[in-house]
């Protein structure tokens, strides 16, 4: 491609303008669900709230994601590392860890629904689905691109060159943050009673 | 007097003092240089990508423009037939027996709410900041492109599709959304609220939705490209003011539109998905409607804390452009360079904690008020002061009244009479009589939209040779800023009487309030002067194109004898700026009259025992 080179050759700073515009990005993201949470407090103190017990499912989902983000952590390190097979067992494992997390999400929120918790009904429920569809977005967004990762991992040469280092480093990254922001989600939801 | 120095040979100190990036040696393909698709169409190049932001953005004005004059006929002369603009209105003009046409209610509401959505987003965002963040940015720091072209490229098309959209709601049988700019719901949650609360206002939150898209985008590309890619010498400090205003204005967006974002989806979902975020107790037609338990203050909320950063989004810019060009036709530096940056930050972070001021009278708590009143009035601080620098800046300067400096000097002037009557409404108390009258409009009108549009015309004039490598014609300009000047005052001065006088904004007619009936002449009088300001306009646009092709050719690449790194670039713009090395930077921006030199580029070494200039 020779519109990358601009933005790899051009700069003299110790953070890759890549990464940084992706921290940037993070902020947007940030404001978005501190908009959603924001307002779920404001509706929450003017009563007329329906209190409900969240489904195990959200617990299992947790777990796969945290598990997910700390395989996907390791698999970068062996890729750095040159080290071929930690890298791709880490990314096929965090794959498929982090497509149980959104497997699990969709089953929570059936048997949510199956509890009479409506997406129609009181706003607790409009809300926990819309922030947690919201956040599911944002995490398939993040398997797509590890998708492209263990697209790449298969077919070309396994090489650990800066680039590509770079580029799995920028997935990694995001993944990471998605895994936060759902920790952050659930204790919120959790807590803020 | 020694012989003051004026000429400097660019191209023998850049290969000299540059810095060498290796850029030229690497491939870059020939994408850029050929093909008419790829050079002008989906390019990656900011130059392009900022025209293609510019005359998108003065087609929507040019809509936007002719949507108000529109509107103006219906209040200045009510009892007119309008039948002579049916063929373009088409059912919108009514026409009785007699053949006399009015213009159906429904649109004009429409014809208000889209002027205002198009101005905002379209013209005010896009087209100013969209248009010099791209030009202006990786020119004035030093940077061969944006840190990331590619999404650079994404921005601007999807401010294109989102336009599209927008454009093609216009001509739906229901009409594009009627409901007022700030799409307050019920009116823009319940498709039976008026005709174009169906479709319309589907087609609106499609569009805008693109166009936060848009915004992050390009948001995210100028903070990286500002603090990754300044050149060698090219510190913080030394940036020009116009990068600190597009940087300003890019982080704003990028924490407010998000939350934008968020109270689109929940209204998405109060319309599509069945959900009560913002409805309760609402009757149609004597039926309850069974949606309750939300609240349409929440979307105040979520909408005025994107809304009034983007009031900043919309002025930052203007105040960066009209600072530069004032300094540069001053012939003068800047007064106070480090306080007018930190009165950019302290408007930025200061315009995060005022939104409720737009909701004084939708039912928030009194108490509450009372803290948004306080950090409106602050908000009045950092604007003073940059006022005082840039009449302080003009002081004893050697003006030049060219077409740009004039629009800068008339941005100043059009932001201190609407920046005064933002002191007005800003109390909560005054609010009561004065909210949601023609005072608001005359106010928000002067102070950021001919302000703004004053610092984009004053940028335009400017940097005008740099992107066509042509000027405009000065004779038309200078028309063209007498009678704008003259003219928006004429529109808009009258208006605070009549707002003061409680006269409501947004109504179609006043036949039913006798104590309007007096404000008729004054009303003739203002649509008078909007439809001749409206034609000054087209004369800017008839300059504007003619000169792309016949304007006089630039024959020095510094024309205006600026400082900046823009204009150390070759006429004939090439893709990554400069031909061999990029500029690295000895000094600030604002080297004027220096020590017996008239100009010092930032690119000049200092000299032995020399002081900077920014001390």
């Amino acid at each position: 491609m020779t519109t990358v080179s601009i933005s790899q050759k051009n700069y003299r700073s110790k953070i890759h303008p890549q990464k940084f515009a992706l921290w940037t990005s993070f902020a947007s993201i940030i404001m978005m669900f501190a908009a959603l949470t924001s307002a779920y407090i404001v509706k929450q103190a003017s009563g007329n709230w329906l209190e409900f017990q969240l489904p195990r499912h959200f617990v299992a989902s947790t777990v796969c994601i945290v598990g997910s983000s700390i395989a996907l952590h390791l698999s970068l390190r062996g890729f750095k590392k040159s080290n071929r097979s930690i890298h791709k067992v880490g990314l096929i494992i965090g794959f498929i860890l982090g497509l149980t997390f959104v497997v699990l999400q969709y089953f929570g929120w059936q048997t949510l629904f199956s509890y009479g918790v409506d997406l129609k009904g009181n706003a607790s429920g409009s809300f926990f689905y819309l922030i947690t569809g919201l956040h599911a977005l944002h995490v398939l967004g993040g398997i797509a691109a590890l998708f492209v990762a263990l697209y790449h991992t298969f077919t070309l040469p396994f090489v650990a060159s800066e680039r590509r280092v770079h580029r799995y480093e920028l997935v990694v990254q995001y993944w990471h943050f998605v895994d936060v922001l759902w920790i952050y989600l659930l204790l919120f939801i959790l807590f803020v009673k | 007097m020694a012989e003051l120095i004026t000429t400097y040979d660019t191209d023998v100190i850049l290969a000299d003092q540059g810095y060498d990036d290796h850029f030229h040696e690497h491939h870059h393909g020939d994408k850029y240089q050929t093909g008419f698709i790829h050079h002008y169409i989906f390019s990656m190049d900011h130059k392009i990508i900022a025209r293609q932001f510019l005359i998108t953005g003065i087609f929507w004005a040019i809509i936007g423009a002719a949507m108000s004059v529109i509107f103006r006929l219906q209040l200045g002369f009510p009892e007119e037939s309008m039948a002579w603009i049916k063929p373009l209105l088409g059912k919108w003009i009514v026409l009785d027996e007699a053949g006399i046409g009015t213009l159906a209610p429904e649109f004009y509401y429409a014809l208000v709410t889209m002027h205002g959505t198009i101005l905002v987003f379209f013209v005010l965002t896009a087209g100013l900041s969209g248009t010099f963040s791209n030009l202006l940015i990786p020119l004035q720091i030093g940077a061969r492109d944006m840190a990331s072209p590619f999404l650079n490229m994404l921005s601007y098309w999807f401010f294109f599709t989102a336009g599209v959209i927008m454009f093609y709601s216009l001509f739906l049988s229901t009409g594009p959304f009627s409901g007022g700019w700030t799409a307050y719901p019920p009116l823009s949650a319940l498709p039976q609220a008026s005709t174009g609360s169906g479709t319309g206002m589907t087609l609106w939150l499609v569009s805008l939705t693109l166009f936060v898209v848009s915004v992050l985008l390009g948001g995210i590309n100028y903070i990286t490209t500002v603090l990754n890619l300044r050149t060698q010498g090219m510190t913080m400090w030394r940036m020009p003011l116009t990068i600190w205003a597009f940087f300003v204005t890019a982080i704003l967006g990028l924490l407010s539109f998000p939350v934008l974002a968020s109270g689109f989806f929940m209204l998405i979902m109060d319309r599509s998905l069945g959900t009560s975020f913002f409805l309760s107790d609402i009757f149609i037609e004597g039926a309850a409607l069974d949606r309750v338990g939300g609240t349409p203050i929440l979307y105040q909320h979520l909408f005025w804390f994107l809304g009034h950063p983007e009031v900043y989004i919309i002025i930052l810019p203007a105040m960066g452009i009209a600072s530069e060009v004032l300094s540069v036709h001053a012939r003068k530096p800047i007064f106070g360079y480090k306080a007018m940056v930190l009165s950019i930050l302290a408007i930025g972070f200061l315009s995060f904690i005022v939104w409720a001021h737009h909701m004084f009278m939708s039912g928030v708590n009194p108490f509450i008020s009372n803290f948004f009143v306080i950090f409106t009035l602050i908000i009045a601080v950092p604007s003073a002061v940059k006022v005082f620098n840039w009449i302080t800046t003009l002081w004893g300067g050697n003006i030049r009244l060219n077409s740009a400096m004039l629009f800068a000097i008339g941005f100043v002037s059009m932001f201190i009479s609407g920046g005064l009557t933002g002191i007005f409404l800003g109390n909560s108390a005054i609010d009561i009589q004065l909210h949601d009258t023609y005072f608001v409009v005359a106010h928000f009108h002067i102070v950021m939209g001919i302000a703004a549009f004053f610092g984009m015309f004053a940028g335009i004039y400017h940097w005008y040779p740099k992107m066509f490598g042509r000027f405009m014609s000065e004779t038309m300009g200078k028309i063209h800023f007498w009678g704008t000047l003259i003219g928006a005052y004429a529109i808009f001065w009258p208006m605070h009487y009549i707002g003061m006088a409680g006269v409501p904004r947004r109504y179609y007619s006043f036949d039913g309030f006798d104590a309007f009936r007096h404000f008729g002449d004054l009303n003739k009088f203002i649509t008078i002067a909007a439809a001749i300001v409206f034609m000054l306009q087209l004369l800017f646009v008839l300059n504007f194109f003619y000169s792309i092709w016949k304007g006089k050719k630039m024959t020095n690449r510094n024309p205006w004898e600026a400082t900046t790194l823009e204009w150390s670039t070759p006429i004939e713009g090439i893709h990554g700026n400069w031909p061999g090395k990029i500029p690295s930077v000895h000094r600030w921006a604002y080297d004027y009259n220096k020590d017996e030199r008239e100009y010092v580029p930032q690119y000049i070494p200092m000299v032995e025992g020399e002081e900077a200039g920014d001390h």
